[in-house]
C-alpha cells in the first residue's frame, strides 16, 4: 500500500481552519406528528407504496396469514425456526399451505434453494410511522437474505412498536450504542422508475410486501 | 484519469439539436420538480430541514480528519478493511487486487458515481473482470455502452422505444417490446441470475457514520442489497467527504436526499451495514472493504468556500432545475459530474484547463441554489471559478489550472477599457463617437468574438446619447 493515508490526513492537518461556530436546532424539524394514529397513518404509507397491509391482532395473525397464502399457490415459505415466529409457524402449519422451509444452513449451501422460493417471513424490530417504513435488524435465526431472495416478503409487526419517525426509533433504541451487522428500512417492495420515469413495482428485491400488524389483544 | 478534450460547442450544439433528447428530458425533468416541491410543499419546514442539514454536513466537513480517523477505527474495530486512495488508479488497484486475491471474474456493481469517477468498470475490463451494473437505469446505459446522463436516473435520456430496441438486440431471445413492466421483467430475469452467480459486489456510499462505522446505501431497486448480502466479497468505494459524525446526523440527511432526488418520503430500502458476516450469520459477505478516494478532494477542503462543494449530497435536484441541464442532459457536459454541481465539482477535480468550461454552462438564476438541500452556494463558487480562469495567483488554494484563460490581447483589451473610462474626455469622446455613427453593432464587421456572439443573438443598437450624457439631462448630479 501507498501513503495514501498519510499524505491524505497530513493535507488535511495542513489546511485545518478554525471550525466557525455552526448554529444548529437541537430537535429534527419538518416532523409532522400527525394526528391519524400510528397504525393507521403506517397502514396508509405503506398501501401507497404497493404494500398490503393486514391489521390483526396477536393471537389471530396465524390465522391470517394462512388465509393470505392459501389462495396463492406458493412453493414455500422461508423462515427462521429459531427466530420469534419460529414455534408459532410450527406449531400451527398445515396441509394446503406452501411448506415451511427453515433457513438453517449457511447461504453458501442453499443459495440456489433461497433464489428459487416464493415467500419469505420476517418479524421485524419496529416501523417508522412518519415515512412508513419497516424497521429490519437480521440476525443468526432471521438472516439478510431472507427478506429478499423471495418474490414475497411477509413481514410481522407488534403495533406498539411503531415509533414517530427514524429519528425518534434511533435515540430511544440506543442504535448507537451497537448496530447489528445489517440494519434495513423497507418502505414496500422493490421498485424503479428508471424508464421514463415509470414507477414499476418488483424490481430486484421482492415483488410483494405483505405486513401484517399485531395489535394487542 | 483524464477523459478525453471535451468540445463544449460541438456537444452543447448537437444537444440542443436532438429533438429526441429535448422531449424526454423535458418531461422527466418537468416530472422530477413537480414531484419535489409536492413533497417540500410546506416551505417553511424546508427551510427548517435545510438549514439543519447544511449544519451537519458543515460540521462534518468541519472535522474532517478527525472524523475520517474515527470512521477507520470504528469501522476496523467492526471488520470492516479501509483503505486509502489518493487518486482513482489507487483506488482502481485496491479494488483489482481484493478481487483478484479471490480469484473472481464476475462482479456486480450497485450505482455508484464514486465508481464512474474512477472508470472502475473499464479498468476491470483490461483485466479481464466483468463489471456488470445492476441498477436498472446503469444496466441500460451499460449495454449501449454509455455513461450516465444523471446522478440519480442514469438513462433518462432514453425514452421505451430505444430501451426496447436495445433489449431486443443486445440481450438474447428477448421479443421487441415497450411496454414499461415488461421490460423491466426481462431486466429482473437477467439479473437474477447475476446476483446469485455474483462474486464479488461493488457499491458507492450515500452516508459513512464515524461514530458507529456504518455505510448507509439509499436505493428502490433491490439491487443494492444484492450486491452488498449476496456475494462473499463487498467493495464499497466512496469520495471522502461523505462522512457524517453521528448516527442521529442521517435521518435529516435521508429524508433532504429522497425528497430532493425523487420527491420520496423515503426509499423502498436503507441499507445500513456495519459489519461482514459475523460468527453465527448465515448470510452476508465474509469481507467488507471500504475504499475513501481523494482524488482532489483534500486541496477542495483547504479552501473555505470552494468547501461548500463537498457538503453536497447527490441528490441531482440541482440538474433538475437548471435550464441548461434540463436542455442539454449530462452528456454534453462530457465529465462524470454533469449539471450545476458537475459544474463546479469538475473544473476542482480536473482543473480549469481541461473543465473549466462547465462553468460557463450557467445562466446565474440560482434555481440550482433554491433547490439545494445543503445550501451549496452554487453560483459564487461558479464565479469563484469564472475569475481565477482569468487570475495568476500564487495563494495556495488557488483552483487548479487558474489563469488557464488569460491572454495578453485580452488583457490589453481591458486594460484600454479601464483607461477609457477613467479618463472622463476619453469616455465622453467614445460616447459620442459610437452615438453619432448612429451605429448598430451589426453593422461593425462580423469577426472573432462579435461574430460568436452574434451567431445566435439579435444585436443591439447603440443608443444615441451615452448613460453619463442622460443622467445629465435629467438633472441626476454627477457624483
Amino acid at each position: 500500500m501507498s501513503n495514501a493515508r498519510t499524505n491524505i490526513l497530513a493535507r488535511l492537518r495542513a489546511a485545518a481552519q478554525e471550525p466557525a461556530a455552526i448554529p444548529e436546532t437541537v430537535s429534527l424539524p419538518g416532523e409532522e406528528r400527525g394526528r391519524a394514529d400510528p397504525v393507521t397513518q403506517l397502514k396508509r404509507l405503506l398501501e401507497n407504496m404497493h404494500a398490503e397491509v393486514l391489521v390483526t391482532d396477536r393471537r389471530s395473525w396465524i390465522d391470517t396469514l394462512k388465509d393470505a397464502l392459501r389462495p396463492r399457490g406458493l412453493n414455500g415459505l422461508l423462515y427462521g425456526p429459531a427466530g420469534p415466529l419460529g414455534p408459532t409457524l410450527e406449531a400451527n402449519w398445515d396441509s394446503g399451505l406452501p411448506p415451511l422451509v427453515g433457513y438453517t444452513q449457511e447461504v453458501e449451501q442453499c443459495k440456489e434453494r433461497l433464489f428459487a422460493l416464493d415467500a419469505g417471513i420476517t418479524s421485524t424490530k419496529g416501523a417508522i410511522a412518519d415515512v412508513g417504513a419497516l424497521i429490519l435488524w437480521p440476525d443468526v435465526n432471521e438472516p439478510r437474505l431472507l427478506s429478499l431472495a423471495p418474490a414475497i416478503h411477509i413481514a410481522v409487526l407488534e403495533a406498539d412498536k411503531i415509533y414517530n419517525s427514524l429519528a425518534d426509533a434511533m435515540v430511544r433504541e440506543r442504535w448507537a450504542e451497537g448496530m447489528p451487522t445489517n440494519a434495513l428500512l423497507i418502505s414496500g417492495p422493490s421498485k424503479t422508475a428508471d424508464i421514463e420515469l415509470v414507477l414499476t413495482f418488483g424490481v430486484h428485491g421482492p415483488k410483494e410486501l405483505i405486513v401484517l400488524v399485531l395489535e394487542a389483544v | 484519469m483524464a477523459e478525453a478534450v471535451v468540445d463544449f460547442p460541438r456537444n452543447f450544439a448537437q444537444a440542443l439539436n436532438n429533438q429526441q433528447l429535448r422531449r424526454n428530458l423535458r418531461v422527466a425533468m418537468d416530472t422530477m420538480g413537480m414531484r419535489r416541491r409536492t413533497l417540500f410543499a410546506d416551505l417553511e419546514a424546508f427551510e427548517r430541514l435545510r438549514v439543519r442539514g447544511d449544519a451537519i454536513r458543515q460540521r462534518a466537513l468541519s472535522k474532517l480528519p478527525e472524523l475520517l480517523e474515527q470512521l477507520e477505527r470504528k469501522c476496523t474495530e467492526n471488520g470492516i478493511q479501509v483503505h486509502w486512495a489518493e487518486t482513482p488508479a489507487e483506488a482502481n488497484q485496491i479494488c483489482l487486487d481484493i478481487i483478484q486475491r479471490h480469484h473472481a471474474t464476475r462482479v456486480i456493481k450497485g450505482k455508484s458515481m464514486v465508481s464512474e469517477e474512477m472508470h472502475l468498470n473499464h479498468f476491470l475490463a483490461e483485466h479481464d473482470i466483468e463489471a456488470l451494473e445492476t441498477d436498472l437505469g446503469e444496466y441500460i446505459i451499460q449495454l449501449d455502452h454509455e455513461t450516465p446522463s444523471h446522478i440519480i436516473v442514469p438513462a433518462i435520456h432514453k425514452n421505451r422505444d430505444q430501451i426496447a430496441r436495445l433489449f431486443h438486440e443486445k440481450i438474447p431471445n428477448t421479443p421487441y417490446t415497450e411496454v414499461v413492466e415488461e421490460l423491466n421483467t426481462i431486466a429482473r430475469q437477467v439479473l437474477r441470475e447475476k446476483f446469485y452467480a455474483g462474486e464479488v459486489g461493488v457499491s458507492g456510499v450515500n452516508f459513512a457514520v464515524a461514530e458507529t462505522g456504518t455505510l448507509c446505501l439509499v436505493e428502490n431497486e433491490g439491487n443494492g442489497r444484492m450486491c452488498t448480502t449476496a456475494p462473499p466479497v463487498h467493495i464499497a468505494v466512496m469520495g471522502l467527504e461523505k462522512v457524517v459524525e453521528r448516527l442521529e446526523d442521517v435521518p435529516p440527511l435521508l429524508r433532504l436526499l429522497t425528497g430532493s432526488a425523487t420527491g420520496q418520503l423515503i426509499t423502498t430500502y436503507f441499507n445500513m451495514i456495519t459489519s461482514p458476516r459475523q460468527p453465527g450469520e448465515k448470510d452476508g459477505p465474509r469481507e467488507v472493504h471500504l475504499v475513501l478516494l481523494d482524488n482532489g478532494r483534500t486541496k477542495i477542503w483547504a479552501d473555505p468556500e470552494l468547501r461548500q462543494t463537498l457538503k453536497c449530497i447527490r441528490c441531482g435536484a440541482c440538474m433538475n432545475h437548471c435550464p441548461v441541464y434540463t436542455r442539454l442532459g449530462g452528456h454534453a457536459y462530457g465529465y462524470v459530474y454533469p449539471g450545476p454541481i458537475g459544474s463546479i465539482l469538475t473544473p476542482q477535480l480536473e482543473g480549469l484547463e481541461n473543465a473549466g468550461a462547465m462553468a460557463t454552462a450557467s445562466t446565474f438564476c440560482g434555481a440550482c441554489e433554491e433547490v439545494c438541500p445543503v445550501k451549496i452556494p452554487i453560483t459564487a463558487i461558479l464565479r469563484r471559478l469564472r475569475t481565477e480562469s482569468y487570475r495568476q495567483t500564487a495563494a495556495p488554494n488557488a483552483v487548479k489550472g487558474h489563469g488557464c484563460k488569460r491572454n495578453l490581447a485580452e488583457s490589453l483589451a481591458w486594460q484600454g477599457w479601464a483607461f477609457s473610462n477613467a479618463t472622463p474626455w476619453l469616455n465622453a469622446l467614445n460616447a459620442t463617437l459610437l452615438g453619432l455613427t448612429g451605429s448598430h453593432l451589426s453593422k461593425l464587421p462580423q469577426v472573432g468574438l462579435l461574430k460568436r456572439w452574434g451567431q445566435s443573438r439579435a444585436l443591439p443598437p447603440f443608443a444615441s446619447k451615452s448613460l453619463h450624457a442622460l443622467a445629465k439631462e435629467k438633472g441626476i448630479s454627477d457624483e
